[in-house]
C-alpha cells in the first residue's frame, strides 16, 4: 500500500466496525478528498458518515467538536496543514480543554487530518509543519507517520484514542513510497519512536518525510566514511518516547535532530533540552539541530533551500562525530 | 430566482452602452488574460511552472468590467485565482509569468509563486492562499481609504467557496457598521473546488448574503463584459456617495479544474462545453463587436495578433529570468530598526 491507501484502508477498517466514526471535511465525499485519502468511504458508507461540508475550517474543527462531545468519534480533514489556523482556536480551546476543564466529565476523541509538511513546492501557504503551535497549547495528541505502515496504525490509534489527536500527514510521500501493509486493524501504540537504523556513532532523531532523506544520508556516510548513524523517527510528538532516545544517546553520546519546522521554538528544542537535562553526562559535543530556517517557507529555493537538504543534513553529523573540546 | 420586491436588492442594469474604443479595450483585455492562462497551463504541463496554478479562463469579463468601473487610486485584492486580476490591473504580463516559474523576474522575486504577488504601483494587494481571508484585509483597505479621507474605494473579490467562511460576515458586519467605501464581489463561478454551490450553500442567492446587515446586493450576468461594467458603475457610484458597502453577485464558469491537479469529475464535460458555445464571454463580445460593425475581423485579427505577441514575450522571459539567488531566501524578512 501506499501512505494514502494506508489512511484509506484504516479510516474504511474503522468505519465498519464502529459506527460511531464519521468522517467530514470539505470535498472529502463526492471528490475524494483533496489528495484522493477519503477516495470510495462516501459510496461504501454513504453521505450520512462522510459528510461534505462548506469552505469552513473553522466551523468543521466545531462541529467536529460537538460531535466529539456527544459520543461520535469523528475524523476531520483539513485539506492543507496551512489552512489549519483559522481553526486553531476550536482546537486549542475548544477540543484540547474539555477533558481539564470539565473535571473529566467530557472528553473529545476527534482526529484532525492535516497533510503537511513541504517538498511539493507549495510557498508558505501549502508547505507548513503546524507542530509546535499544538504541542505548546496542549491537550491535544500528535502524530506525524512517515510510512504507509506507520500511517495504518497511528491513524487507527488516533481514531480509537480517547482524546482529540492531531495526525500530521506527510503531503510529498502519500504516492511515493510502497510497504506490505496487512489490514487487519492492528493500531501502533502512541508515543512510541521508531528505531529506523541502528548505528554505534550518532544518534539523528527526526519525524515526518525527512526520515527518508535522513536514512539516505545515513547510508552514505556508511559506506563513504564509516560513520554509523542511528537513526529514530519519532512518530509522536506528543508525547513523546524520550526513554527511546535518551536510551540511544547514551549509547551514542551525539545527537542530532532533523526537522522542517523553523529552528526557533521548533521541537527540536524542546528535545534538545530535555536530552540534556536527563542524559547530561553521557554527550560528548553539543546537540545538533537542523530545521528551517526561520524564515517564510519560499516558492522559488524552499524545497531546495529552507527544508534541511542532504548536504545539511550530513554538515550536521559531521559536525557532531568530529567534535572535539 | 430571487423576489425583486426586496428592500435591500438593487436591481442590476442593462449593459452599458461604451465607446468603441472601450468595447474593442474590453475584448483585448479579456483575450490577453485567456492567452496568458492557456500559456500558464501549457508550462505547467511542461514542468515550467510547479507547485499550484489556478486558472482564470471563463471569468475573464468579470475583472475586466470591474476594472472598467474602477478609478485610479482604488485598490483590488483577490484570492488565490489571481492571474487575470493583475493582468487586469496594468500589471506586466512578463513579472507575473516570471512569478509563476520562480524566477528572480517575478513580482515577488520568485518567492511567492502564483498566490502570492502584489503591486504597490497598480495598487493590487495581492492573491491570498486562505480562502475568505482576504475579504477583512479589503474591508482594512477601505477602512483606511475612509480615515485617509480619500475618495477611493477598495474592491475586494472572493469567491462562492469563500462566501461560507465566518470571516466574510465579521467584514461584512464592520463594513455596514462603519459605512465603509468597499465594493464586493463574490464571483460565482458555481464550484468551491469539487462542491457545487448547491450542496454547500443554505442561501445560493449570494447577493443576499449581506441583507441582514443591511448591505445592497445585485446580482450579474458575469459572462457579459458591458453588464459587469454596467454593474460595476452603479456599485462605484454607491459607494462613491457614501453610501457604504455593496455586494455584486458575478454569476460566472470556471472553465478548467480548481487547480491544474483536479480532473474535475464533479461536473459532465458536455456542461462545460455548453457555456462555452453559449456564454463564453470573449465569444459573445467577438459577436457584438462585428454585427455592431465596431471592427471588422481584420482588426480583431490584429488584436489577436498583438496579445500573442505579448504572451510569447512574457513566456520567453519567464524562462530566461534567473533563478533567485538561494541568498534571497534571506532578504526582506525584518528590517532591522
Amino acid at each position: 500500500m501506499t501512505v494514502l491507501e494506508a489512511l484509506n484502508a484504516a479510516m474504511a477498517h474503522e468505519m465498519a466496525r464502529d459506527d460511531r466514526v464519521v468522517i467530514l471535511g470539505e470535498d472529502v465525499g463526492t471528490a475524494g478528498g483533496i489528495f484522493r485519502v477519503t477516495q470510495g468511504l462516501q459510496q461504501r458508507f454513504g453521505p450520512k458518515r462522510v459528510i461534505d461540508t462548506p469552505l469552513d475550517e473553522k466551523g468543521i474543527a466545531a462541529h467536529a467538536v460537538g460531535m466529539a462531545l456527544y459520543g461520535l468519534k469523528p475524523i476531520a480533514e483539513i485539506q492543507f496543514s496551512g489552512f489549519i489556523h483559522d481553526a486553531f482556536e476550536q482546537l486549542m480551546f475548544g477540543a484540547s480543554k474539555y477533558r481539564w476543564a470539565t473535571g473529566g466529565q467530557y472528553s473529545v476523541p476527534m482526529v484532525v487530518r492535516a497533510p503537511s509538511f513541504g517538498g511539493i513546492k507549495g510557498g508558505f501557504w501549502h508547505s507548513q509543519s503546524p507542530e509546535a503551535y499544538y504541542v505548546h497549547g496542549g491537550g491535544m495528541k500528535i502524530v506525524a507517520p512517515s510510512t504507509p505502515r506507520d500511517a495504518y496504525g497511528l491513524l487507527l490509534a488516533a481514531i480509537r484514542d480517547p482524546d482529540p489527536t492531531l495526525v500530521l500527514e506527510p503531503v510529498p510521500l502519500y504516492r511515493a513510497l510502497r510497504d506490505e501493509v496487512a489490514d487487519d486493524g492492528t493500531a501502533l501504540p502512541i508515543g512510541e519512536a521508531c528505531l529506523v537504523r541502528e548505528g554505534a556513532d550518532v544518534t539523528v532523531v527526526t519525524y515526518g518525510p525527512l526520515r527518508h532523506d535522513v536514512v539516505a544520508v545515513a547510508d552514505e556516510m556508511a559506506a563513504a566514511r564509516g560513520i554509523e548513524v542511528e537513526v529514530i523517527d519519532l512518530r509522536s510528538l506528543m508525547p513523546f518516547d524520550v526513554d527511546g532516545i535518551v536510551g540511544s544517546v547514551r549509547r551514542t553520546g551525539r545527537l542530532v535532530v532533523v526537522h522542517e519546522a523553523p529552528l526557533s521554538l521548533g521541537f527540536g528544542a524542546e528535545l534538545a533540552a530535555t536530552v540534556q537535562q536527563v542524559a547530561f553526562g553521557y554527550l560528548h559535543c553539543p546537540i545538533e539541530r537542523v530545521a528551517g530556517h526561520d524564515l517564510p517557507y519560499g516558492f522559488a529555493g524552499g524545497d531546495e533551500y529552507y527544508r534541511p537538504n542532504r548536504a545539511r543534513i550530513g554538515a550536521a553529523i559531521t559536525r557532531a562525530v568530529e567534535f572535539s573540546f | 430566482m430571487a423576489k425583486t420586491t426586496r428592500r435591500r436588492r438593487k436591481t442590476a442594469p442593462a449593459a452599458v452602452a461604451a465607446t468603441v474604443d472601450e468595447v474593442l479595450g474590453y475584448y483585448r483585455e479579456m483575450l490577453l488574460i485567456r492567452r496568458f492562462e492557456e500559456k500558464a497551463g501549457q508550462m505547467y504541463g511542461m514542468g515550467l511552472i510547479g507547485g499550484f496554478c489556478h486558472l482564470y479562463i471563463g471569468q475573464e469579463a468579470v475583472v475586466v468590467g470591474m476594472q472598467a468601473a474602477i478609478g485610479e487610486g482604488d485598490t483590488v485584492l483577490t484570492s488565490y485565482r489571481d492571474h487575470g486580476h493583475m493582468l487586469a490591473c496594468g500589471m506586466d504580463a512578463k513579472g507575473v509569468m516570471a512569478e509563476l516559474t520562480g524566477r528572480a523576474g517575478g513580482y515577488s522575486k520568485g518567492k511567492g509563486g502564483s498566490m502570492h504577488m502584489f503591486s504597490r504601483e497598480r495598487n493590487f494587494y495581492g492573491g491570498h492562499g486562505i480562502v475568505g481571508a482576504q475579504v477583512p484585509i479589503g474591508t482594512g483597505l477601505a477602512f483606511a481609504h475612509r480615515y485617509r479621507e480619500t475618495d477611493r474605494l477598495s474592491l475586494t473579490y472572493f469567491g462562492d467557496g469563500s462566501a461560507n467562511q465566518g470571516q466574510v460576515y465579521e467584514s461584512f458586519n464592520m463594513a455596514a457598521l462603519w459605512q465603509l467605501p468597499v465594493v464586493y464581489i463574490v464571483e460565482n463561478n458555481q464550484y468551491a473546488m469539487g462542491t457545487a454551490v448547491g450542496r454547500a450553500s443554505a442561501q445560493t442567492e449570494l447577493f443576499r448574503r449581506g441583507e441582514s446587515m443591511g448591505i445592497p446586493g445585485m446580482q450579474v450576468d458575469g459572462m457579459d463584459v458591458l453588464k459587469v461594467r454596467a454593474a460595476g458603475d452603479q456599485a462605484v457610484k454607491h459607494v462613491r456617495a457614501g453610501k457604504g458597502p455593496i455586494l455584486l453577485e458575478m454569476k460566472t464558469y470556471r472553465y478548467r479544474g480548481h487547480s491544474m491537479s483536479d480532473p474535475a469529475k464533479y461536473r459532465t464535460k458536455e456542461e462545460v462545453q455548453r457555456v462555452r458555445s453559449e456564454r463564453d464571454p470573449i465569444d459573445q463580445l467577438r459577436e457584438n463587436i462585428l454585427e455592431a460593425g465596431q471592427a471588422d475581423e481584420a482588426a480583431l485579427k490584429e488584436i489577436d495578433r498583438e496579445v500573442k505577441d505579448i504572451v510569447t514575450e512574457a513566456a520567453e522571459f519567464a524562462q530566461q529570468s534567473p533563478e533567485p539567488d538561494p541568498a534571497e531566501l534571506y532578504t526582506d524578512v525584518l528590517l532591522e530598526a
